[in-house]
């Protein structure tokens, strides 16, 4: 029996193949999507929803429960992607990388988030199609994101692109990857969670 | 004669509010600091080929860095000697000519105007070669760091560089191969003057207080060994880091002294995606030499700092760009290495998403809090005398480099007054 990896502290499984596989579900992404029932559909936008309004209300915990053991929140730097392997992104967190960034604005010590952003997002545009096996989701949505921190609002927008995967507590994000319509820009602080 | 007393506002120190809050002084510091002295305006490898060009700023002014027909590399101000619009409004690309879309100016990536539509209407006498593009007085590049100045009576770059040739040199030289800049970069734009920047690059006074979030994520992985950095909240001082002013305006803090051995450089780095992954294959493939090649996925531990606008930190080469009194876009460009194993290419990768999300903001956000707290005028001054006239704690070597503990402000005591100097320069030949 192969032991579980704790990926909170280690990070054996984004591999060369695991690189391979996010550009691979990027393709799926971006194309047509085929017919999907309704029902199929409102199980992936209820996912959706709930994490919005889990980051809207800094719930980062509970919202990182909603992430698979071995997610991928992807962040791009580049407009469409681009090459990871060779380039920089604005966040490519595994998942021990994602609950650093949590842990660090959690201490109450990361003055980029002292105060916090208040956040509220808006997701539209929302499609799924069937992944690899009715196990699998994929999903993608327009959002918007409207942030406040020390005296001034801001918004930010662009696509999301989601693979979900039903595990046994339900479904869980894999890969979330968040193509801001001006990733190639300079920003104001991106500390918050996009 | 200016209306500004330098003597008054740059002092031994300490210097006043001003140089950081008066639009004014602001202005001067862009003719003259980002003019009359080189600035680093981009690297060889993001215009590697001929008619490969890239635009970027000298200063406020807009800029079109080109590799001309001939190869020569060249800096173009990006402006229409016809009527003023800028003639290339991309980011980068590959072209042999510019034409200006207002009223079909053409001109070459050399910066010759190659032709104007309906000529017939000039005068006879007309003469193209007037109307050339203006171009910067001098382009150097020192090993593939392209800087320019408008100010033909500048040393060479060389001579600029000074003592943090070497430094540049070690920094470049920890590589066989070549280094590739990626164009792709984290880009970040703060409220906040440009000089904070260039303060905080060579301050290791601040790492324990403005990065305690970051080096608490450090200790979360209960290691041994010190993470990346966390040695700043030990006692600093009496860590064999440290800082020195370099002359011409050149600031260096080094924190190689705590990396001693091989293997130390990746052993301390806060842990990347796929670093065990990795390291797996890497340590199977590379044996004996695996800890060389990880050692290169992170840091050098060499924060050079060339005034005004080039910090060399980690493994990326950090441009700032003066916008405003109170405003500043820094951007940091990642680097991977030509002759490098992919895999070691991929972890940089990872490594330089670190810093700029986890470090930087929370300086970003004291920069701007800086601004906003010097807006007060009752309070004049910003102090640099830590370490200043304490006995025993400064040294100068024969070349003039002064050395001093890694908190002392020494770095920004003398870079300032390499500012003073420029800012009051008298030059006829520049306006």
């Amino acid at each position: 029996m192969t032991e579980i990896e704790n990926t909170s502290f280690t990070s054996f499984y984004v591999t060369a193949q695991f690189y391979e596989n996010v550009l691979a579900d990027v393709k799926k992404l971006e194309s047509d999507f085929s017919f999907l029932p309704i029902e199929r559909k409102e199980e992936a936008e209820r996912i959706l929803f709930k994490e919005a309004r889990l980051l809207d209300e800094l719930r980062l915990e509970e919202w990182l429960s909603l992430y698979s053991r071995k997610c991928l929140y992807w962040v791009p730097a580049t407009p469409g992607g681009g090459d990871p392997r060779k380039e920089v992104s604005l966040a490519f967190d595994d998942r021990r990388r994602l609950e650093d960034r949590v842990y660090r604005i959690r201490t109450g010590y990361a003055y980029s988030q002292l105060p916090l952003s208040r956040t509220r997002r808006m997701i539209t545009n929302i499609e799924a199609a069937e992944g690899s096996s009715e196990q699998e989701l994929l999903v993608r949505s327009n959002f918007c994101i409207h942030e406040f921190r020390v005296g001034e609002l801001r918004s930010f927008a662009g696509w999301t692109g989601y693979k979900l995967q039903k595990e046994d507590e339900g479904w869980k994000i894999s890969l979330k990857m968040v193509n801001l319509i001006d990733a190639d820009q300079a920003h104001k602080n991106l500390t918050f969670m996009l | 004669m200016t209306k500004w007393d330098w003597d008054y506002l740059i002092q031994d120190y300490r210097v006043h509010r001003s140089v950081y809050t008066d639009s004014d002084i602001f202005a001067l510091e862009m003719k003259k600091i980002y003019g009359d002295t080189w600035v680093y305006l981009a690297h060889e490898s993001e215009i590697p080929n001929v008619n490969d060009y890239k635009t970027t700023y000298l200063g406020l002014r807009p800029v079109i860095v080109t590799r001309d027909n001939d190869g020569a590399i060249r800096a173009l101000f990006n402006r229409c000697t016809h009527r003023g619009a800028t003639i290339c409004r991309m980011d980068k690309g590959n072209t042999r000519n510019f034409t200006c879309p207002y009223h079909g100016w053409n001109f070459a990536n050399d910066g010759r105007l190659a032709g104007v539509p309906w000529k017939q209407g000039y005068e006879t006498s007309f003469d193209k070669n007037e109307l050339n593009l203006k171009q910067l007085a001098k382009v150097e590049s020192y090993r593939g760091f392209i800087f320019g100045t408008i100010n033909e009576d500048a040393p060479s770059l060389q001579d600029h560089l000074g003592n943090a040739k070497e430094l540049l040199d070690e920094w470049i030289d920890r590589y066989d191969g070549e280094i590739v800049v990626r164009s792709n970069a984290h880009r970040m734009v703060l409220d906040g003057n440009w000089k904070f920047v260039f303060d905080n690059a060579a301050d290791g006074y601040h790492v324990s207080f403005s990065h305690r979030s970051l080096l608490a994520v450090g200790n979360r992985y209960n290691n041994e060994k010190d993470k990346d950095m966390t040695y700043f909240g030990k006692n600093p001082d009496s860590s064999p880091m440290y800082v020195q002013y370099l002359g011409n305006g050149h600031v260096f803090l080094d924190q190689r002294p705590m990396y001693d051995q091989v293997g130390d450089r990746w052993e301390q780095q806060r842990p990347q995606p796929g670093r065990e992954a990795y390291e797996k294959e890497i340590r199977e493939e590379y044996q004996s030499q695996a800890d060389h090649y990880l050692d290169l996925t992170a840091g050098a531990q060499m924060n050079l700092s060339i005034f005004p606008n080039l910090l060399i930190i980690g493994n990326q080469i950090q441009v700032i760009e003066p916008i405003a009194v109170d405003q500043t876009r820094l951007t940091w460009y990642a680097t991977t290495v030509d002759n490098l194993p992919d895999e070691i290419n991929t972890l940089r990768m990872r490594s330089q998403e670190d810093f700029p999300a986890f470090g930087e903001p929370d300086d970003v956000a004291n920069f701007a809090e800086c601004q906003r707290g010097l807006s007060i005028p009752e309070v004049e001054w910003v102090m640099f005398n830590r370490g200043y006239n304490v006995p025993d704690r400064q040294k100068v070597d024969e070349r003039g480099v002064i050395t001093a503990p890694v908190t002392d402000e020494t770095p920004m005591r003398n870079y300032f007054q390499e500012w003073k100097r420029l800012l009051t320069m008298e030059r006829s030949k520049v306006n």
